[in-house]
């Protein structure tokens, strides 16, 4: 059977999840695109995924724990670092992604293809480098002898889905505003400091107080973070703020994904 | 059998802004609270790159795409990649299509040839395995292959076409859009691709839509042909037909052409009355020698007063390549406003500049500051440029093929040390 394409002006937006699958080669060969050059002409190559991280943990070590005597429940270098682990994979997925179409504007321009997969490549390059990081998160884990409970067999991964859609959702929104605004482009540093000084990752929400704290579960890095930190700390989970982080990663999702699909059929012309 | 490809009414609208073309929040912001005391924006014009598109191509069939720059033939490609959408009509596409809208496409300079050969055919459409089975093929094709693991980035740029050429020639789709990719590198090359690209048509059953401003590609590989004029078309059918028609109606406006009243390209700021070509004795011609000078007059009326505005003429050649840009820098009006009245300007290409060749005249009066374009015509003037012998020229006295695109007597010192 010929396979037949009808073109027609865009008139509704409609998700072809079966046009994404067909592609995933592509999607395999930009991620593997970007992996390689990332670390092309460097010296370590690969270990800066670990080394960002670790030089990160030991500034925060100093400088809030040393300074500021922060109380986090567990050994305060693997409460950082098990959160810049997360948080890694949610900032370079939207920072990647939110670039990731104008960078690939010359392809844009050339070729068809679903053109989610370019936020979503650079999302997949962000994972590779959490799992490194997250590897290395063991060995720490091991090193300050911090028990884990089992529940560590759910909560690990479904925070990881929950970090990874958020940035998804966030970044592909960011992606297609930046093709039509720049402004975009000088807002994110901004946008993402705000959301590392909101994420709970050199201090614990557990240890604020008053009605302030819930509203920060609006960042959806904080419910995931609460399921990550979960299996190592012995607090009660804060179910009201992972709900609220879930409804709000839901909402980023959809944002995204509908303003991202409206709009890709101007890509071409605009970018 | 049905028809590979059915256009039918197609129509591509592009909403030009009289402001900066990178749009900033700014501006959305500022012309949104604009737009709610006053409707239909006059800062915003239509226009249309295509209209009124109707074409059924066969299976097999080989389609020369031929038109002016800006006529809409890139645009009509671009539509059949589905790399933008249209504004009206529908195409039905039947059967596997691979566009190659430029070679290279996603090529990374700092990956190596082999990586580079796997990520451009998965952006053209291939999947591993077919790359793999044709890994090969590619390879000896493109005569890279001492250098498959170097970076791209140490590649000359010969190499670098060489190898795009041979990932895009191992494409095995029903339907093969093409743009002017030949219009590059060597013509040892040039011949190479033309060969393989007959081959893959003729041999091979292939339906190539093939854009280009080579007429004597478009002759020897294409069937049929479609003439585009002003996003319109103007003719279709047998390929010869259809060249004769755009070689008449290219040269029926060589070396001068003028308007009507009524048909004077312009606006209520300005319009343009004509433009022509003349020799360093103010002699209208089409011709040139090497060794001469080339003068571009164009007369305007302005319709206003304190109206800033700056001339400006676009030089392609034969194969649509920019080969300058020229602005009225430098005379009195290029600070000082025009004020209501007919002008004549008149700007002088420099002798032993052009190499012999065909070359194309667009001419435009715009202001830059409020980057607006009062208007801009597309290749209204052609002339040729011819070789002399009797008198020294930058080949010196060299006779054969002196390659590039221009030509121009440089100063050189030897000294013996």
């Amino acid at each position: 059977m010929q396979s037949e394409i009808k073109i027609v002006p865009p008139k509704t937006i409609s998700f072809d999840l079966g046009e994404l699958w067909e592609n995933r080669e592509l999607l395999y060969s930009f991620a593997r695109r970007d992996i390689k050059v990332k670390y092309k002409q460097t010296y370590l190559g690969i270990f800066w995924v670990v080394l960002q991280p670790l030089l990160l943990m030991f500034v925060f070590y100093f400088v809030f724990f040393k300074t500021l005597n922060i109380n986090v429940g567990i050994p305060y270098p693997v409460y950082t670092f098990a959160g810049l682990v997360l948080w890694g994979l949610f900032s370079t997925g939207i920072t990647h992604s939110s670039e990731s179409l104008l960078s690939s504007s010359q392809i844009i321009r050339k070729i068809y293809f679903p053109r989610l997969l370019i936020p979503l490549a650079s999302l997949l390059t962000a994972m590779i480098d959490f799992l490194v990081a997250f590897a290395l998160l063991f060995v720490l884990l091991i090193i300050f002898r911090q028990p884990v409970s089992w529940k560590a067999l759910y909560c690990f991964p479904i925070a990881t889905i929950i970090t990874f859609i958020s940035s998804f959702g966030i970044g592909s929104l960011l992606a297609a505003l930046n093709v039509k605004y720049r402004d975009f482009r000088y807002l994110l540093p901004f946008g993402i400091q705000l959301l590392f000084f909101s994420s709970q990752i050199v201090y614990s929400i557990h240890s604020l107080e008053g009605p302030f704290s819930s509203l920060l579960y609006c960042n959806p890095l904080n419910g995931a973070l609460e399921i990550f930190y979960y299996p190592m700390q012995n607090y009660e989970l804060n179910f009201t703020g992972v709900l609220i982080s879930v409804a709000t990663t839901i909402v980023f999702l959809l944002c995204g994904l509908i303003y991202f699909k409206k709009t890709e059929v101007y890509f071409a012309d605009l970018i | 059998m049905k028809p590979a490809v059915e256009i039918s009414q197609l129509g591509k609208k592009y909403r030009i802004k009289k402001t900066e073309r990178y749009l900033a929040l700014r501006d959305a912001i500022s012309d949104s609270v604009r737009n709610i005391f006053k409707r239909n924006s006059a800062d915003k014009s239509d226009f249309w790159a295509l209209r009124n598109i109707n074409l059924t191509i066969e299976p097999g069939e080989r389609l020369g795409i031929i038109g002016k720059n800006g006529a809409g033939k890139s645009t009509l490609l671009k539509l059949l990649s589905r790399v933008t959408f249209p504004t009206t009509g529908e195409v039905i596409i039947r059967g596997r299509l691979a566009s190659l809208l430029e070679v290279g496409t996603g090529f990374h300079p700092e990956l190596t040839g082999r990586e580079n050969i796997y990520l451009n055919g998965s952006i053209l459409g291939l999947k591993k395995t077919e790359i793999e089975r044709q890994f090969d093929a590619i390879v000896d094709f493109s005569g890279v292959e001492p250098f498959l693991e170097t970076p791209l980035k140490n590649y000359s740029s010969g190499m670098q076409l060489r190898l795009a050429f041979a990932v895009a020639a191992h494409l095995e789709p029903e339907i093969l859009l093409i743009d002017e990719v030949l219009a590059v590198g060597d013509m040892e090359f040039q011949r190479k691709c033309l060969g393989k690209m007959e081959e893959v048509s003729k041999q091979q059953g292939r339906t190539i839509l093939f854009v280009s401003h080579n007429m004597s590609y478009i002759s020897s590989l294409c069937t049929k042909g479609v003439l585009l004029t002003n996003g319109q078309m103007a003719a279709s059918g047998d390929v010869s037909e259809v060249i004769n028609t755009y070689i008449a109606d290219i040269s029926n406006r060589s070396a001068s052409q003028s308007w009507k009243e009524n048909e004077q390209p312009g606006n209520d700021v300005v319009r343009l009355h004509s433009v022509g070509l003349v020799n360093s004795s103010m002699k209208t011609t089409e011709n040139f020698k090497v060794t001469e000078d080339i003068g571009v007059e164009m007369i305007y009326e302005v319709m206003k007063d304190n109206e800033v505005l700056w001339l400006g003429h676009n030089i392609h050649n034969e194969q649509g390549i920019n080969i300058f840009d020229t602005h009225s820098v430098g005379t009195d009006y290029y600070r000082q406003p025009h004020s209501k009245g007919k002008y004549s300007s008149v700007v002088w290409i420099p002798r032993d500049l052009l190499n012999p060749g065909i070359f194309f005249i667009s001419s435009a009066i715009f202001n830059h500051l409020k980057n607006t374009i009062h208007l801009h015509e597309r290749d209204v003037l052609m002339f040729t440029v011819h070789e002399v012998f009797d008198q020294e020229t930058a080949r010196g006295l060299s006779g054969g093929d002196f390659p590039g695109v221009v030509r121009p007597l440089l100063k050189w010192q030897i000294k013996k040390i």
